[in-house]
């Protein structure tokens, strides 16, 4: 009884270590500039104030968040199928040097992707891709771990299903399209929600990829605006607020998928 | 590292082989290529050339103008290389202070996040537990999170006028001005910052002196620290959670019923079962730390003094800031030896003695 008691107050000292941070966030984008670094630990604004919100509304924010959703939903789509195609090829379909790529993909997932970043620039300039949304998109739109959760998946159907279609006549194509995709709703489903909160919280490759201001996204944008007005005061409310504003998407497909979030991701990881 | 820790790795994944009997194996040849060719050409186009490409830069003298191929780029050699390695300068010295810094981070970060990340886990493991969906949300809601945002929120929380300071005041302690603060951690607790030691100070290795090597992390790594133990737990803690999950409770019991106390049962029946998965928190935890360059680039761009500054970050600005690309390229490749060699010192010491 003791020993669960302590647990409990573990947790909550914890669990308040976890929320806080986000409560004050919260409070401090409704502050103003005064009231934030005079009262820092009140998670309560003294004086409601929604101006930093107007001037972000004002300034190139809904330009970053623009090309945020563009970007990520683009990357997003083109992973879900490009992912779940390889991963059937990978999984179904029997040729030559299948395993070959199998074990390239894997390789492929090893590399550190912080190592890439000067290599990839490098290609990008070369192709005349640079500081563009080809450049941007095209190079984020497979991954290999989607590729490997999709396989791992597609080993799971059992053959059956697919042999019937097979059989009455229907190629490769036919049968992943109307047969196999609709039985992977879950997987997908994953692939979907990890690509899209992957791409959305994208940095390095949204810096090495282009440098004009118009094409940031909230990621690069924000970063920006902290780096780069150190002189104008600390502006904490409008910094906190454009965090708090890039961060509600992903924390509503979190809430919403928090299940799938928790568990799915995880699940037989080190079986 | 957001990307890296919600990746699934499966370590030692046997190749699939003949599952489905002899059937010939080209049946499906035209098809399979075609529905691998979307994959095939982005991951060669953007993940295999980018390395051959940054090959032949980091031995060129490449300096951002007009392509790396044409006639005016010149073959050096290892002089990149040796540059950051070998000559005396500050390029050798800058590169030395980044692993130093980096080093830190990791032993201090690697550490913390996984005893960290256990202990929840085992806390969440307990029986009858009420409102365990709700900790598990709460704690693995930062992994999730872009480290923008959460780096915005640091530089609120850990600023001199900030939360913790204010917090630390109700308890009569002055805070330091975080991230604006070079010192070393163990300088300030063994020695003076400003009086080294001549023995220390005199001698030195790559650039920097004995007494530079043995700083510690400085104030301002110590915040980044922070965040970083801070959101990366969680998502090591449901790997230790499922874990958990799967062990057969008997074996615990047995353990129980022999009279272990906690203590025993934990060090000699829990642990061993969970080693496949702490190597697995401990490979990823060590990867991920090397990297560590979101946090850098928005919090800090190597200041107070280089101290934070970090072999990816020092990468990305050798190359985009200074316009020495083939040594920008160089220290990648460098850093790719790192996280390897790190990773294989790692599976050796925690392989299985039998």
């Amino acid at each position: 009884m003791k020993k669960r008691r302590l647990g409990y107050a573990v947790l909550l000292l914890v669990a308040a270590l976890y929320i806080y941070p986000f409560l004050i966030q919260l409070a401090t984008a409704f502050k103003t500039d005064a009231d934030a670094t005079a009262n820092p630990l009140l998670p309560w604004p003294r004086q409601w104030s929604v101006s930093v919100f107007r001037t972000l509304a004002e300034q190139d924010f809904p330009r970053w968040a623009a090309n945020s959703v563009f970007v990520s939903v683009t990357i997003t789509v083109g992973r879900v199928v490009f992912d779940s195609l390889a991963g059937y090829a990978l999984s179904r379909l029997r040729f030559r040097g299948r395993n070959g790529v199998f074990g390239a993909v894997l390789a492929v997932i090893a590399v550190p992707s912080v190592v890439l970043l000067i290599p990839k620039f490098l290609v990008l300039n070369q192709l005349g891709m640079y500081d563009s949304y080809s450049g941007m998109i095209i190079p984020l739109l497979v991954d290999g771990a989607g590729v490997f959760i999709m396989k791992q998946f597609f080993d799971t159907v059992p053959v059956s299903v697919e042999e019937a279609a097979r059989i009455d006549g229907a190629g490769p194509l036919r049968t992943f399209w109307s047969v196999v995709l609709p039985m992977s709703k879950p997987a997908l489903i994953t692939v979907t929600i990890l690509s899209f909160q992957g791409s959305w919280n994208e940095l390095p490759h949204y810096i090495v990829s282009r440098q004009d201001p118009a094409l940031n996204t909230l990621t690069s944008g924000v970063a920006s605006l902290v780096s780069g007005e150190l002189g104008q005061g600390n502006q904490f409310p409008l910094k906190l607020a454009a965090a708090l504003l890039m961060t509600v998407p992903v924390a509503i497909v979190y809430f919403v998928f928090s299940r799938r979030f928790t568990q799915g991701t995880y699940e037989g990881v080190d079986k | 590292m957001g990307t890296l820790l919600t990746t699934p790795v499966v370590p030692g994944t046997a190749p699939l082989r003949g599952t489905r009997g002899r059937r010939p194996l080209r049946r499906d040849g035209r098809a399979g290529w075609l529905f691998l060719a979307p994959t095939l050409i982005v991951l060669g186009l953007f993940m295999v050339l980018p390395i051959l490409m940054a090959l032949w830069v980091s031995v060129s003298d490449w300096t951002g103008n007009g392509s790396p191929f044409s006639s005016r780029v010149n073959f050096v050699g290892g002089d990149n290389y040796a540059a950051l390695l070998a000559e005396p300068g500050l390029t050798r010295q800058n590169f030395a202070t980044s692993v130093r810094n980096n080093g830190y981070f990791v032993v201090f970060v690697v550490p913390l996040q996984t005893a960290f990340a256990l202990f929840l886990a085992l806390v969440l493991h307990q029986k009858k537990l009420k409102g365990r969906q709700f900790f598990r949300t709460a704690f693995y809601f930062p992994t999730v999170t872009s480290s923008v945002a959460i780096s915005v929120v640091f530089l609120f929380l850990f600023s001199s006028t900030g939360t913790v300071n204010a917090a630390l005041k109700l308890f009569g302690v002055d805070g330091p001005s975080w991230f604006a603060d070079p010192r070393g951690i163990f300088h300030l607790a063994f020695g003076d910052p400003a009086n080294p030691p001549a023995a220390l100070a005199g001698h030195g290795f790559l650039g920097l002196s004995w007494w530079d090597w043995l700083a510690g992390p400085s104030v301002a790594m110590c915040s980044i620290i922070v965040l970083v133990v801070w959101t990366s737990t969680g998502g090591f803690m449901l790997m230790f959670y499922a874990a958990l999950q799967n062990l057969p409770p008997s074996v615990d019991e047995a353990a129980l019923i022999d009279g272990a106390t906690p203590w025993q049962r934990f060090w000699r029946v829990t642990l061993p079962q969970l080693r496949p998965t702490l190597f697995l928190v401990l490979t990823l935890g060590l990867i991920g730390t090397w990297q560590v360059f979101d946090q850098v680039y928005v919090l800090s761009r190597g200041n107070p003094a280089n101290t934070t500054l970090t072999p990816a970050y020092l990468s990305y600005s050798t190359s985009f800031i200074g316009h020495q690309w083939g040594q920008g390229a160089a220290i990648a490749f460098l850093l790719f030896v790192v996280i390897v060699a790190f990773t294989l010192v790692q599976r050796w010491a925690l392989r299985e003695r039998r």
